[in-house]
């Protein structure tokens, strides 16, 4: 009888199982007979605005260049890419990978590499002739030991300081020309309150606060202490980085009160709306000024006070699965997903730039020329708000330390509690 | 033999969906996430080497600044929103038990709120509580900056202590619960007899002490059962503190968010640790209740 029992309770529970993991996946679950095995799965958070046309762009170049395949949409929308990233993890604990998923390029698919969930792509690169269409520096960042796991399709920029020229002229100071550190930025920033701009600078919570941080870290330390830090090569205990912190402190006394409480676009339209001077966020605000059809003399852009000539990246990848349904029509969506063609037709519509470095500038609108130029010539530094240099864990501890900061303002605090994220997977 | 099965049969068969699904998906889920948070799985990978390290995880837990923070956090949050819906819904509710002309609409304004989807009334308090003062004052405080009331401008939870944060995370929870408990009471006030009242009065208890002796007392066993509802809600409270202050806000982290961030980053083991931890808060309130209404039951 005890047997029976545990028996039926096995039964039932499997049973549920079934019907729970059914539900889950019966939109992909598309194995089995013969033509259906030529759907190619693609996973993303792209599921609107301009994200969405620059995968429609990609997709109708898949179309052409793949006609033995046809592409499947897998988009999970919301929360910047959080969902998505939670269903994805649900499919592949269960055996189920999609036959491509997009990631950011660098170290945030740590997590897929360690658990053995995606392959090496570096022949790949060889196959395609991605290794000399990227910049070597972008390839240094993708390899793990001597591995490369994605294809990245485009490439954003971090460290970029947007200006309303209109204000900074209230207190004398050209927007036109960054200044050339922060302790410039700094006292640029008094002449403005000095002149009545109460908040100067911009920002808003969570993850731009970490770029905040990661802009000044790149312009006290330099490109190279900067990248050790990542890769635990420089001591996050050493005191050159307080002093990085200690103006970190500093440039949060200029910002808004409520930063804590707004988002990105927010702060973008303090700046707009001539309440603010700055603001520091990736390059998408110029699609947004764009969108939002803000002419050109409005504002003007440079990189982050002391970081010129470092071109501080962020890049969408896509991966080949470990066990994936259809490896063949997944290389052919990489190999359109790397191809000047793919890149054109994503990027021109997404407001990005294409990470090959042979593609034409008069292609794309005005900032992404000057962009494009940058991404040739600067030194390509990676970012951990956006996962090219730490992992998911490590980003989510250091952004509750950084909230902590923003209320308790103890440097020593923070400092730790870097480090100590870092020590972390 | 046959005979008792016709007795208990029947019934058994009819529970017995119910057992085996609360018994699987509940108890069953329960175990297993205990189990889970006794191994060192502290990735989302299947099918790994997973070993048992006992209690470490919890002592991990015990030794963190961000998991203890979070218990406080927990801790002043569900007193200040336990303590200000009682207020509110006791005066409402004693307001209302007056006899005022338009009741029901009044009732239902009060009881309205309780209609909304915590992360709907999240994201619009995230808007009210507004931290800028002042000139660019925006929510609450520029509705307390239009009224003239100037002092009472706030940085509500961004600034200040873990007290002024809790509560005004508190502030939107005891809005949308307290015609709840307005409801409980005044449904306690008027299932007292008319004749209690009378007598009370005919022996010449002023209406303070009607309240305070005759009526209050009768009304306890609805004010624990406010204080238990109250209390399991405010613990596993997630989507509002989420919709106003986002994922990863350090001064209003409580547990169910830090295990939700935990799950996020695959720590399967610790994830499952916090989640026990916030069973057994829960438990600790919930089972003492549950025993003394069974008691209660079976003395009457």
């Amino acid at each position: 009888m005890r047997g029976g029992w545990s028996r039926t309770f096995a039964v039932v529970g499997a049973v549920g199982l079934l019907a729970v993991s059914a539900c889950g996946n019966s939109d992909d679950n598309s194995s089995g007979d013969s033509a259906a095995s030529k759907d190619v799965t693609v996973f993303t958070w792209w599921a609107d605005g301009g994200e969405k046309a620059g995968l429609d762009g990609l997709v109708s170049v898949f179309g052409t260049e793949c006609k033995d395949f046809k592409f499947v949409n897998s988009a999970v929308a919301g929360g910047a890419g959080s969902n998505a990233k939670q269903v994805l993890a649900n499919d592949l604990a269960a055996g189920k990978p999609p036959a491509t998923f997009q990631a950011h390029a660098g170290a945030e698919l740590g997590d897929y590499i360690k658990a053995g969930q995606v392959d090496d792509v570096s022949g790949l690169y060889k196959e395609f002739g991605l290794d000399k269409a990227f910049p070597q520096s972008l390839i240094d960042n993708l390899t793990v030991d001597g591995k490369i796991y994605s294809i990245p399709a485009n490439v954003h920029r971090a460290n970029v300081v947007w200006a309303n020229p209109a204000v900074l002229k209230k207190a004398n100071i050209d927007g036109a020309t960054a200044p050339a550190n922060v302790d410039a930025w700094i006292a640029d920033m008094d002449k403005l309150k000095a002149a009545g701009v109460k908040a100067p600078l911009a920002i808003s919570k969570g993850f731009a606060q970490e770029m905040l941080v990661e802009a000044v870290l790149l312009a006290e330390l330099g490109p190279d202490k900067f990248i050790g830090l990542w890769k635990g090569e420089t001591d996050w205990a050493g005191s050159d980085v307080t002093a990085a912190l200690d103006k970190y402190k500093k440039l949060l006394s200029y910002t808004n009160a409520d930063r804590e409480a707004i988002d990105w676009p927010d702060a973008l339209q303090y700046v707009n709306k001539g309440q603010a001077g700055y603001t520091l966020m990736g390059d998408w605000v110029a699609a947004q000024q764009l969108a939002d059809k803000i002419p050109d003399t409005a504002y003007t852009y440079w990189p982050a006070p002391g970081t010129a000539g470092n071109f501080q990246y962020l890049a969408d990848s896509f991966t080949l699965p470990t066990n994936g349904q259809d490896p063949d029509g997944a290389k052919c969506w990489l190999k359109v997903t790397g191809s000047a063609e793919g890149q054109k037709a994503f990027n021109t519509k997404k407001g990005s730039i294409p990470a090959r470095s042979d593609a034409v500038p008069a292609d794309y609108p005005k900032y992404q020329q000057t962009a494009m130029a940058d991404w040739k010539k600067d030194k390509i530094v990676p970012s951990c708000a956006h996962g090219a240099a730490c992992t998911l864990g490590q980003n989510n501890d250091i952004l509750s330390a950084i909230s902590q900061f923003s209320g308790s303002q103890n440097v020593a605090q923070l400092q730790t509690a870097f480090a100590n994220a870092m020590k972390t997977s | 033999m046959h005979g008792r099965i016709r007795t208990w049969g029947p019934g058994a068969l009819v529970l017995l969906p119910t057992v085996l699904l609360l018994g699987y998906f509940v108890y069953g889920l329960i175990a297993w996430t205990f189990n889970t948070s006794l191994t060192d799985r502290h990735t989302a990978r299947r099918g790994g080497p997973v070993d048992y390290v006992g209690f470490e995880n919890y002592a991990n837990l015990f030794g963190e600044e961000r998991f203890l923070n979070s218990l406080k956090n927990l801790g002043v949050l569900t007193v200040s929103f336990i303590v200000g819906t009682l207020i509110f819904g006791v005066i409402w509710a004693l307001l209302l038990e007056k006899g005022v002309t338009g009741e029901g609409v009044f009732r239902s304004v009060f009881l309205f709120p309780m209609a909304i989807s915590m992360i709907a009334s999240g994201v619009v308090w995230g808007w009210l509580l507004n931290p800028s003062q002042g000139d660019d004052a925006r929510g609450l405080n520029r509705l307390f900056s239009i009224l003239q009331l100037n002092f009472l401008e706030n940085p509500w939870w961004t600034a200040g202590s873990r007290w002024t944060t809790m509560m005004a995370i508190a502030l939107p929870a005891v809005w949308q619960l307290s015609g709840y408990i307005m409801a409980l009471f005044l449904a306690g006030f008027r299932g007292i007899p008319p004749e209690l009242r009378e007598a009370a009065r005919v022996d010449g208890a002023s209406e303070f002490k009607l309240y305070r002796h005759v009526l209050f007392p009768q009304l306890s066993p609805i004010a624990l059962s406010a204080l238990i509802i109250l209390g399991h809600m405010s613990l596993k409270l997630f989507d509002l503190i989420y919709a106003i202050t986002g994922p990863n806000q350090f001064r209003t982290e409580v547990p169910s968010i830090y295990m939700w961030n935990t799950l996020l980053r695959g720590d399967m083991a610790k994830a499952a640790a916090i989640a026990i931890v916030l069973l057994a808060v829960v438990a600790v309130l919930v089972i003492p209740y549950v025993a003394y209404t069974v008691r209660q039951e079976s003395e009457e």
